[in-house]
């Protein structure tokens, strides 16, 4: 037996979970092709932090990088989950926004550029407020124009995951890819509990949170379309599938009718538990490619 | 906040190149790293922790009796120890040295 054989998979693989939102989003595209734009050195800050005493970061923890996944033009926009909690604001926000809008702009021209949301998000930063709420309705507006043209992808990869506005964002895209590692929901857990009590949901419970936020629970139930395991490799190939993926005939956002017979079908008179949420909810009508 | 600047007018080696490195996260902080405009070297700090002027300027005085190139570098801290910011000037001179 040689020496290779006994080292087991998962020694070997290159973490994605590991990397910072910039080498994230490099990690996506074909070597050699890619370029960040307005990258940390063009100093757009946000202007908002410093007069709250916060140190601002010199690409305020939005990162642009526009390239080639398997060929085809594509823009990765990152949100860095170690500043400020990875949180929207005025500058972040534009940034996405703009990006998204030229992608869109670049599509309808004939040339189809897909969009990689790489979201490790609280939400809108509380100290750009109003901002950051513009910011996130901007944010799905462009997201909606630009999936009539190109797969719009939201990669959530975990550890801080996605929650808030920036979770309608990921409701409006085209596919969701996550690891296990990774939670989705509209409020976080500790917003949660600090609204409704430690009865209704204990932010200490990990394992309770998985079970609801967590990527294995989100895409069987069918709200998120592939599920993958920690390995850049493994993460770039199956982003690599969605760019170059069919544009879905429908989407989940679309499905109102479905999802709101689905909650009103729920009996509430026991608690419900999620393996059984994903027997009931997930089928082909939500599911993606798997 | 606390706005903190240097000057370093003995370390005037041309530098091409420039780096970034690290995330202005709890207890890190990101340095960008310039060829200066001037012929000597400017350190301009934004931290979010008070009242340690005298523990940057121990740090980079002991950085720049090391290191000698007219670099202009801006950092932008969140409470990174004087051991966590060494470490990462030294990334960053990595980077440029490369």
């Amino acid at each position: 037996m040689s020496q290779t054989s006994i080292i087991p998979e998962f020694v070997s693989r290159r973490s994605f979970i590991e990397l910072d939102g910039r080498k994230r989003a490099q990690s996506l595209f074909d070597e050699g092709t890619w370029k960040e734009l307005v990258g940390p050195f063009d100093r757009i800050e946000s202007p908002w932090l410093p007069l709250q005493g916060i140190a601002p970061q010199s690409d305020d923890g939005c990162i642009v990088i526009k390239g080639k996944i398997g060929g085809m033009a594509a823009v990765a926009i990152a949100l860095e989950g170690a500043f400020q909690g990875g949180s929207i604001g005025e500058v972040s926000g534009a940034k996405m926004t703009a990006a998204l809008d030229l992608a869109t702009k670049d599509s309808e021209a004939g040339k189809r550029t897909a969009a990689i949301l790489l979201l490790e998000t609280g939400g809108v930063r509380l100290q750009e407020a109003n901002l950051g709420l513009a910011a996130v309705a901007e944010v799905i507006s462009s997201v909606l124009a630009l999936r009539l043209h190109a797969p719009v992808i939201t990669l959530i990869a975990g550890t801080v995951g996605c929650f808030g506005g920036m979770s309608l964002a990921a409701g409006v895209s085209s596919y969701v890819v996550m690891t296990r590692e990774a939670r989705l929901g509209l409020n976080g857990p500790e917003v949660i509990e600090q609204e409704s009590g430690i009865d209704e949901f204990d932010s200490s419970d990990r394992a309770l949170i998985w079970t609801i936020h967590g990527g294995e629970q989100r895409v069987g139930m069918g709200l998120a379309d592939a599920l993958v395991e920690d390995d850049a490799e493994k993460i770039k190939a199956t982003i690599r599938g969605y760019v170059q993926a069919d544009l879905r005939p429908e989407y989940r956002s679309q499905q109102v009718k479905l999802y709101r017979d689905r909650i009103a079908a729920l009996d509430t008179s026991e608690q419900i538990d999620p393996m059984s949420l994903r027997r009931e909810w997930n089928n082909e009508t939500t599911g993606g490619l798997r | 906040m606390e706005k903190i600047e240097f000057a370093y007018p003995a370390a005037n080696r041309r530098i091409t190149k420039k780096a970034h490195v690290g995330v202005v996260g709890s207890g890190d902080m990101e340095v960008l790293m310039e060829p200066s405009p001037g012929e000597s070297a400017h350190v301009s700090i934004t931290t979010s922790v008070d009242g340690f002027r005298s523990s940057w300027k121990a740090v980079f005085d002991r950085f720049f009796s090391k290191f000698d190139g007219a670099v202009r570098i801006q950092i932008n801290d969140a409470g990174a120890t004087p051991g966590s910011v060494m470490l990462r000037l030294e990334q960053a001179v990595e980077v440029i040295s490369q």
